[in-house]
């Protein structure tokens, strides 16, 4: 464990950009904390935290001059291994024929990135992910590419969001695995950042900056914090047997509530970090001689997700919003082995009516409980 | 993936909406290898991809698919004519148990445009008929003028090895056929119960239908195998479209065992 | 050469029928055939029999004057074809015309109404074994009316 001082955070972004990783980071734009590539340290939210509740998001100026007061905002980290669009390939019109070619060296598929504050909760994401993209007969080519020219520098949350849950799904708030570098900010010693290596990158890029090892009770005091924000967690998800609990309440009477709530706005798609359905639009040019094909990102909640034979097998928005919860939770372990779900509380924040996924799961949870505790005292 | 060019060799129309087209590339090995129940994305240069069950013989060396005209790009495809080009993607997807089916009776049930998907299963049973037991085909459609492959079902009807019942929802008149649901043939068709393998395919209420009358007569529930259809973006299970319940059609299926779909057919809009 | 009682035992519809019961019913029985083309009745007949096909293809019918003779359904080998005989006012509500040479088991249903009404306990057993057979015909024409195949627009 080693420690570093505020300054060298600049440091770490300039050896990085040196290694051409386009660097990208949290920072203010308007009155959200979004992702973007920045070049400074100082284009991060310094000084700012936010307050996050169901349907509400704010940024805040705070005391401490921290890099990292923030919790996490509307975009997530996916956005760069796979992108909003993405061209999957051209076609030219050759008389009766066609020529189709794979762009394989598109800019969009091959850049190098370096992500700079990725969350414990937004590191399980993309650990979901790779599941994903990496682990069937089919794989995401540029999924792989992008994910594995990355350089990854998480950051441990020494405060409990606003919305977010990772201590009960155990997918934080401590960075664990699948990081190059991670920092956790410390203001309470005086202003510093504790860096723990993950990787031989991570070791080869940190030795490009000023750097002392760490004393224990410095490491001891970011320990501390890091415990204190899993507590101070105010929602919780059990995921223990999120198969059985929502499989069996397909016709519970609380999706008609959720349903009625809400508005089919797609957000929570959107900004969940696993969230991974895509549409594909087929374009031509004016003239028809030329025609692409681009892969966007889509959501269960549109009406024509699931149309076929003219009609919607998911026709009311009770129907999607279950569909959704119960692949977030439940179907993802039978397909991948993991919930898709790692507590980061934006579906909370972003939804404009506040839906609530801990809530609507706890009251399927327990009508589950409920019948189940009765079957097994006879 | 990208589509393979493929050339269109022939089109030939079964009824007003439904046609057949039969392919072969335009580069490379000119077999196409699949197996009996898999499908292909078909684009159509610059309109878009459709999923559509492959459905002709497997030992052939033109591929063959059997399709309405109903969406965009299958409108586009009816379009087509000798010469022009499609791109395919493929074969996806699992495929009937024709191995499995060995030393049993078979018994295919088809409804509507159900009898494309089936047909490849068909043709590689009837290639080693003497593996199999009795085999049956029960095709049900809407009218008699909705038939396809009439020609087809002529030479299968005079085979002594094997059985063909064709019935219509709706009579024309002058039509001296069955009348009435496909369902409704099953009790015709003279199988052994406890050693049968039973492939359907059509819309999905006849499937769970015609699935609830194989056992009420005692066919295991693992000996019945349907196929399923869902909206597909991209054929290998990473768009999340074609799901049903943790289901991927397009690689958990389309082919699935009867078992695995059971608490799942009996849910609404799922 | 089979004997009507033993026929009539292994059919499906008088399965688990007492053998006295049984006897009452072969004696309302009778062997016909039907040459092809021909009707067994018509729209309107008085309904005073029911038949058990063994062989053979009916089609049962109506006549529309747009639509001319319409088909609704056919019954085979192993089908029962008539009920009106059981419900008032017993007249034959179709046509029912042979497509295929026909040999049935005709049931004389006067006879077992009669039978029916002096012997509750077998006309219980009768309307028992009738309304699983509704049931079932009432089930595929409502998917027939579905029209599962049609094109949705």
């Amino acid at each position: 464990m080693y420690r570093i001082e505020p300054d060298a955070l600049n440091e770490l972004i300039q050896v990085l950009q040196k290694e051409q990783y386009a660097v990208i980071g949290p920072t203010l734009r308007g009155e959200a904390i979004v992702l973007d590539t920045i070049s400074s340290a100082s284009e991060l939210p310094v000084g700012k935290t936010d307050e996050q509740a169901p349907a509400h998001y704010r940024v805040e100026d705070k005391a401490e001059k921290t890099f990292f007061g923030a919790s996490v905002g509307p975009h997530s980290w996916k956005r760069y291994f796979f992108p909003p669009t993405l061209k999957m390939f051209s076609a030219r019109k050759d008389g009766e024929s066609f020529e189709v070619t794979e762009d394989i060296d598109n800019p969009e598929s091959t850049k190098r990135y370096a992500l700079l504050g990725v969350r414990a909760c937004d590191l399980s994401a993309i650990q979901v992910q790779d599941k994903v993209f990496g682990g069937g007969a089919y794989r995401d080519p540029a999924y792989l590419r992008l994910r594995q020219q990355a350089f990854i520098v998480a950051v441990n949350c020494t405060r409990a969001g606003g919305t977010c849950f990772c201590s009960s799904l155990r997918t934080g708030p401590r960075a664990r695995v699948g990081f190059d570098l991670a920092l956790t900010e410390v203001v309470d010693q005086g202003h510093f950042l504790l860096v723990e290596v993950g990787t031989d990158k991570g070791e080869a890029v940190l030795s490009g900056v000023q750097r002392q090892p760490a004393k224990d009770e410095e490491v001891e005091g970011a320990e501390h914090a890091i415990r204190a924000a899993a507590q101070l967690t105010g929602r919780s998800l059990e995921p223990d047997q999120t198969r059985e609990i929502l499989y069996s309440n397909a016709e519970h009477p609380r999706w008609e509530v959720v349903g009625k709530r809400c508005l089919s706005c797609a957000n929570c798609t959107m900004v969940c970090p696993t969230c991974f359905c895509t549409t594909v639009e087929d374009v031509t040019d004016l003239t028809g001689s030329n025609a692409e094909r681009v892969r966007k990102w889509d959501s269960c909640f549109t009406l024509d997700f699931s149309y076929i034979h003219g009609g919607s097998v998911r026709a009311s928005s009770r129907a999607r919003y279950r569909h959704w919860i119960t692949h977030k939770l439940a179907s993802w372990v039978d397909q991948f082995g993991t919930t898709g779900c790692v507590g980061c509380g934006r579906c909370i924040t972003w939804c404009p009516v506040g839906i609530d996924i801990t809530e609507e799961f706890r009251v399927i949870r327990e009508t589950y409980l409920m019948n189940t505790r009765g079957k097994s005292s006879t | 993936m990208i589509p393979r060019p493929f050339v269109v060799k022939k089109v030939r129309w079964e009824t007003e909406d439904t046609f057949t087209v039969e392919l072969t590339p335009r580069e490379g090995r000119s077999k196409f290898d699949f197996l009996p129940g898999q499908f292909n994305m078909i684009y159509l240069y610059g309109v878009g991809e459709v999923p559509i069950s492959i459905c002709g013989d497997p030992s052939d060396s033109v591929l063959v698919h059997t399709t309405r005209a109903v969406g965009t790009v299958t409108k586009a495809m009816a379009k087509l004519g000798r010469g022009d080009s499609v791109g395919i993607r493929g074969p996806f997807g699992t495929s009937w148990p024709v191995a499995e089916a060995r030393g049993k009776d078979v018994v295919f049930v088809a409804g509507g445009i159900g009898l494309p998907p089936l047909r490849p299963a068909l043709y590689e049973i009837l290639a080693h008929r003497e593996n199999y037991g009795k085999v049956v085909l029960l095709y049900g459609t809407r009218t008699p003028s909705d038939i396809v492959f009439k020609d087809e079902l002529e030479q299968w009807r005079a085979r002594f090895d094997l059985e063909v019942f064709i019935t219509v929802d709706r009579a024309t008149e002058g039509w001296r056929g069955n009348v009435g649901v496909v369902t409704t043939l099953i009790h015709k068709a003279g199988f052994d119960a406890h050693n049968t393998i039973a492939m359907i395919v059509g819309p999905e209420v006849m499937m769970r239908f015609t699935t609830i009358e194989f056992l009420k007569r005692g066919v295991s529930p693992d000996s019945i195998y349907l196929s399923m259809e869902r909206n597909m973006k991209c054929g290998i299970g990473l768009c999340g479209h074609c799901q049903f319940g943790p289901l991927f059609i397009c690689k958990d299926g389309p082919v699935f065992r009867y078992p695995q779909l059971k608490d799942l057919l009996v849910k609404w809009e799922i | 050469m089979e004997t009507l009682e033993r026929i009539l035992a292994q059919h499906q519809f008088f399965k688990d029928l007492s053998p006295e019961y049984l006897t009452l019913v072969t004696g309302c029985a009778s062997n016909v055939r039907f040459e092809q083309d021909q009707y067994i009745f018509r729209v309107g007949d008085e309904a005073n029999q029911f038949y058990l096909i063994r062989e053979g293809r009916i089609a049962l019918q109506l006549f529309s004057p747009d639509r001319g003779q319409i088909t609704v359904e056919t019954l085979g080998e192993g089908d029962i074809l008539g009920w009106s005989w059981l419900i008032p006012p017993y007249f034959y509500v179709f046509d029912a015309k042979i497509l295929d040479v026909t040999r049935a088991i005709a049931l004389d249903g006067k006879c077992l109404r009669r039978k029916c009404e002096e012997d509750h306990t077998f006309g219980y057993e009768l309307l028992k074994r009738f309304s699983s057979l509704l049931e079932h015909r009432l089930e595929t024409t409502r998917l027939q009316l579905l029209d599962l195949y049609g094109v949705r627009s």
